[in-house]
């Protein structure tokens, strides 16, 4: 498979001005709206309190003042003007709602991504697919995603297309996108879920439709077998012990849902949900001493031997 | 002048049994408002140090990318900590001090309706911050954040016993809460001074009496949920365990019926400082008493009715979400327009720049700031874009910092001459003011950009992202700005109780009952109270010949 990453391109698409979807431009522009108003106001504030302090100083104004207490027409003014701003606001608000959220009716969702304590995994419908923490999402297609928790809330957040939205526990949540172009974004969690919620990162693939069906049918195949002695060593180890219990590698007997699917993990760029950079090294570091390296994270510390821990990265890297 | 003879209560009522000056004693057994009043502040001010050196651990941590200063687990507690210390126990304690304290002066009482109620309200409070406290050293303090989301506040998620503490010790404090607003709620319609008409009260006793009825119906739904979560925690119930048949999302309805409400109870009250304290450094009657009074009432109402946009993003659906929306936008009207009611009321007028002031003045800017990004949260689109990130950070220290806590520096600045008889020293506070004012732009103003710019707030650390590491850099140099300032702060009020000039009667001038007391005022606060005809007594009193009652006729006409 033709590699479609570059990492440079993850810097360019962090903020919410970076849109990358209608649903993202609509918003934008909402937000460009209402920050004129709020600066006409606060600079009507800002202009009236300056020009007041320095006009009425006691220093020159030495007699009583008028003793005014008030005016029902300023009063009234005062009032109806931030009224109809409200008013413009929020159905310009209603109507972005409207089309960022249109009713899913009986729609069936396009991806179905799941949070856990502190990684992302999604599954693809109709598909043989389940990856982890690097999402690949066709372009040029509305996509309605689903949005569900394993644990305690999360939240869905990627800047560059739009809206977030919550994953409750027992409970679907859905939300549509497009992507317009091929790149790599990135995002968030964005609901504190626990000790590494900082970790918690997003990164989506967004491929051409005709990239993306090579992507999915490479990835809808078995694992494949480890190729030397030393990765056959280490897939000895992972279906021996307790990693198959947790992780699930297709096309083997380790078939658990605890932990991220590791079917294709070595051909992910990064790991720990974009804590680091997928290298033996980190992956060595990680299997090591997991508490050391992501603390609170579920995974619990095996005491490996060196060597176990050299043939397991050289398994886990071979996953492709 | 004719005096008019005291209503109940005529005797003072003694502390216990205790006669004067019997040291720490006097102050444990006092049931005297006055003295419970400064054991708010004080407690307030100690809270004040312990949720500051919280942050600023936070803010080392996150000052470099990457950074291994604290671990998750220390990060997590301590904003948690930081979050809950100033809420419950630096805003409110405060606010409650000066309300304490003020209120009983203010409509001529000698003291509460319920003294020993108010005692009681207190001594809650005081246990209940202690009891969050003994948290660090039982096992770990509370680190699901200040509103503690379900289910990560279950036992299965958060299995210290930090919780639990936090579920008690807001509990506490919560009853000290709704007895000391039932206390001010009979204090303010059953003790004026006879000749004090509701028309007459000062706005800064007005909006006491609205933010009463406000605790009373708000903090009811979090007691709830706080017993909900113990039961669930310590008795295996399932009031928001989805696996069990319960509800997640309860708990964020429950917390924000509550929660929502309480922005108001800690906003409110500064709207009451500041409408003592902008006529009084601009020698005018405040602009448009009526309207204050009204719009006061209407975002008492309200605020029962936003409490969804704080769930935007839950996935409630399109029509719950316009509704929410569309009552957050109303009640930025009456909070918002409040800033022309002061403006006008400094407009024409004689302005004096004391510390006070000048925080009043500096209020009309940050809290417009935090006004208005507050309204932007209000616009759902927006919101889904910007919840849960650091551009909400910056709004509600916006509103907390640059309303609630510059409104409670402006009135330490006004009522310190009269609660301790000691002026602050104006010049050193003067620093203080420019330091504190500079150090919280320095510090929240970048956060609107870093979470536009995609960062989520709650995070122990962060990649290296191009413009992360600066912001924060600057938002942490701004904490530490704030903290000196702080630290003055202490040292001025320090010095002042030590060596600080004694303070007259009534140093600014100013127009209402508390300062025709003596600086501090004595155990029974009158003999005699000033006849009262409109809603400055004491300046009717001083300028008879200007009396607001003598213009339009026999009483003074509100418009």
């Amino acid at each position: 498979m033709k590699a479609t990453f570059d990492l440079a391109l993850i810097s360019s698409t962090q903020s919410i001005f970076d849109a990358a979807s209608p649903q993202a431009e609509k918003i934008i522009r909402l937000s460009y709206g209402f920050l004129v108003a709020a600066s006409g106001i606060l600079l009507l504030v800002i202009i009236l309190t300056v020009y007041i302090t320095i006009r009425f100083s006691s220093k020159t104004n030495t007699v009583e003042p008028r003793q005014i207490s008030g005016n029902s027409k300023l009063e009234i003014l005062m009032v109806s003007f931030p009224m109809v701003l409200v008013v413009i606001f929020y159905f310009w608000s209603l109507n972005t709602i409207n089309a960022i959220n249109p009713d899913r009716a009986d729609q069936k969702p396009d991806i179905i991504i799941t949070g856990h304590q502190w990684w992302w995994e999604a599954v693809y419908p109709g598909e043989k697919v389940i990856t982890a923490n690097e999402i690949h999402l066709p372009t040029g297609e509305k996509l309605l995603l689903q949005l569900n928790s394993a644990d305690v809330i999360h939240d869905w957040w990627v800047p560059s297309f739009g809206a977030k939205i919550d994953m409750i526990p027992g409970t679907d949540n859905y939300l549509w996108v497009t992507i317009n172009k091929p790149g790599i974004y990135e995002g968030t969690c964005s609901e504190f879920c626990g000790q590494q919620h900082a970790w918690m990162r997003i990164m989506v693939v967004a491929q051409s439709p005709k990239d993306y069906n090579t992507w999915l049918t490479a990835h809808a195949v078995k694992a494949g077998l480890p190729l030397d002695t030393l990765a056959r060593a280490g897939a000895a180890i992972f279906m021996g012990t307790s990693c198959s219990s947790c992780h699930s590698v297709q096309g083997t007997f380790a078939n658990g849902i605890a932990g991220p699917n590791l079917t294709h993990f070595g051909s992910r760029q990064t790991m720990l949900a974009g804590m680091m950079d997928n290298n033996p090294e980190n992956i060595n570091n990680w299997l090591t001493d997991p508490q050391k390296v992501k603390p609170g994270a579920h995974m619990p510390r095996f005491i490996f031997g060196k060597d176990s821990v050299r043939e397991l990265t050289a398994y886990l890297t071979q996953l492709k | 002048m004719k005096l008019i003879l005291l209503p109940e209560p005529e005797e003072p009522i003694p502390s216990l049994s205790v006669s004067h000056n019997q040291g720490l004693l006097q102050w444990i057994s006092s049931v005297d408002h006055k003295q419970i009043g400064i054991m708010y502040l004080w407690l307030s001010v100690i809270f004040l140090v312990a949720g500051g050196i919280e942050i600023l651990l936070v803010r080392w941590q996150l000052a470099v990318p990457n950074n291994h200063f604290l671990n998750p687990e220390v990060f997590n507690q301590l904003f948690t900590m930081h979050g809950t210390t100033m809420i419950f126990f630096v805003a409110m304690p405060a606010i409650f001090g000066f309300n304490t304290y003020l209120v009983p002066l203010m409509i001529g009482a000698n003291d509460m309706a319920y003294p020993r109620l108010n005692a009681f309200s207190f001594w809650m409070t005081f246990f209940g911050g202690f009891l969050l406290y003994f948290s660090f050293l039982a096992g770990g303090a509370p680190d699901a954040g200040w509103f503690n989301y379900a289910p990560l506040n279950e036992y299965n998620y958060s299995s210290s016993p930090g919780i639990d503490y936090y579920c008690s010790g807001l509990l506490l404090s919560g009853i000290g809460t709704v007895t000391a607003s039932a206390n001010f709620v009979v204090t303010i319609l059953k003790y004026r001074v006879n000749s004090m008409s509701l028309k007459q009260m000062p706005l800064f006793v007005w909006m006491m009496l609205i933010n009463s009825f406000l605790i009373l119906a708000a903090f009811p739904s979090l007691n709830a949920a706080l017993v909900m979560l113990l039961l669930d925690r310590q008795l295996h119930a399932h009031f928001f365990s989805a696996a069990g048949g319960g509800s997640a999302i309860l708990w964020q309805h429950l917390f924000w019926l509550f929660g929502h409400p309480e922005v108001y109870i800690v906003i409110l009250p500064i709207f009451g400082i500041f409408s003592e304290v902008f006529p009084v450094y601009s020698r005018k009657p405040i602009f448009g008493y009526a309207f204050i009074i009204g719009s006061g009432m209407a975002i008492a109402l309200l605020a029962f009715g936003v409490w969804v946009h704080h769930m935007f993003a839950t996935g409630l659906g399109n029509t719950v979400n316009n509704f929410f929306a569309a009552s957050s936008m109303l009640i930025g009207i009456p909070t918002g327009v409040k800033i022309f009611n002061w403006l006008a009321t400094m407009h024409g007028g004689a302005i004096r720049f004391k510390v006070s002031m000048m925080f009043a003045i500096a209020f009309l800017i940050e809290f417009t700031i935090g006004g208005l990004s507050g309204i932007s949260a209000a616009l759902v689109p927006i919101d889904w874009q910007l919840t849960d990130t650091y551009y909400v950070v910056a709004h509600i220290h916006y509103v907390f910092i640059g309303g609630t806590l510059f409104g409670l520096f402006s009135g330490l600045f006004y009522w310190f001459p009269k609660i301790s008889g000691r002026m602050l020293d104006e010049k050193l506070g003067k620093w203080f003011f420019w330091l504190f004012v500079i150090g919280f732009n320095t510090c929240f103003l970048v956060q609107h950009a870093l979470g536009a710019m995609g960062m989520a707030r709650r995070v122990y650390s962060y990649p290296d992202l191009p413009g992360w590491g600066i912001l924060n850099l600057i938002s942490t140099v701004g904490g530490f700005i704030m903290a000196i300032a702080v630290g003055l702060l202490v040292y001025i009020i320090i010095k002042a109780l030590k060596t600080g000039e004694k303070a007259l009667r009534d140093p600014w001038d100013a127009n209402t009952l508390e300062w025709t007391t003596s600086s501090p005022p004595e155990l029974k606060n009158f003999d005699h109270v000033i006849p009262v005809n409109g809603a400055r007594p004491f300046r009717d009193f001083k300028r008879p010949d200007d009396a607001d009652w003598k213009k339009n006729g026999q009483q003074w006409k509100i418009n």
